[in-house]
């Protein structure tokens, strides 16, 4: 399977992805923001950290930047791609997936590692798990927040695209999400950082079967 | 021309921005604050005759997220 990382300025989960890719056997490309081109991958991963600052709103520049037109276009071909923490908030800047993700709750930042529930594992990422596990994924964030209005969040549940949520809500997210899928299922986004759970250095390898699940099914594909 | 464009969360979303304000109004002493709702303003110098359409669509576009926040226009 090939891999891109896109890395914007004031990401800091790029490398971290590009590593968690790897040991599931990925072939992975790290790519510039300004690059216009995406090369030709199976998979985009839109890492964590920051992106120009986050002016505005979290995401809202990065969605606009060249390499974003080419991971739309990538996901519109029918690409797969992950978008982790600030990757999730320029996903849905980009309109890729629904929703919105605003300031916590509580308004601090939140750095630690929460529990989780597999709500599907119908998808090329969650494939790895079963519905109802539950798993350890460290967060870190200010804008974790995700809402979407009554009609979405009943799209959502009715076509079975949430794909995790908090054991115990640590944001304020609408009914606990913590990751939402696309309605072609291939694309995944979600605030807690899975490629921070795949080594026994990081305290903890639940991250892993979200790697060695998307590495079986697109390279099956 | 100029343009004053503000931004607020839509009626209905929570602004837990604005309900920290309201809370810190409240222990300075000031009584009656039913409500806080913080938002943005963002002034745009533009070239004469830039129409409302495109200043729309540069609110739709980029300046408010349309899934949670509104906009009002002030041509000034």
């Amino acid at each position: 399977m090939r891999a891109a990382v896109i890395v914007f300025p004031g990401s800091n989960c790029d490398r971290d992805m590009a590593v968690a890719l790897k040991a599931a056997g990925a072939d992975v490309t790290m790519v510039w923001h300004k690059d216009a081109d995406l090369p030709d991958v199976d998979l985009v991963a839109v890492p964590g950290g920051f992106s120009f600052g986050d002016y505005l709103r979290c995401g809202a520049i990065a969605a606009q930047s060249p390499i974003c037109k080419g991971v739309v276009a990538h996901v519109e071909r029918g690409g797969y791609a992950l978008g982790v923490c600030n990757g999730f908030q320029v996903l849905t800047e980009t309109g890729l997936l629904p929703g919105a993700l605003m300031r916590n709750a509580g308004l601090k930042f939140i750095c630690k590692t929460v529990g989780l529930n597999v709500v599907t594992s119908e998808s090329a990422f969650t494939e790895g798990y079963s519905a109802g596990d539950t798993v350890d994924f460290p967060v870190a964030h200010h804008d974790g927040n995700y809402t979407i209005d009554a009609e979405g969040l009943a799209r959502l549940h009715g076509e079975d695209r949430v794909a995790f949520t908090y054991g115990d809500n640590p944001n304020g997210s609408i009914d606990d999400i913590a990751g939402i899928l696309s309605e072609n299922r291939r694309v995944l986004g979600m605030m807690p950082h899975p490629e921070r759970a795949v080594d026994n250095g990081h305290g903890g390898t639940d991250g892993q079967a979200l790697f060695r699940g998307l590495l079986g099914q697109l390279t099956n594909a | 021309m100029k343009a004053r464009v503000h931004v607020m969360l839509k009626d209905g979303v929570l602004d837990p921005q604005g309900a920290a304000v309201q809370h810190a109004l409240g222990s300075l002493g000031f009584e009656g604050v039913e409500n806080v709702r913080q938002g943005k303003v963002i002034e745009l110098d533009l070239a004469d005759g830039t129409s409302e359409d495109t200043i729309a669509q540069m609110c739709e576009k980029l300046l408010a997220n349309m899934v949670i926040e509104s906009y009002r226009v002030e041509v000034l």
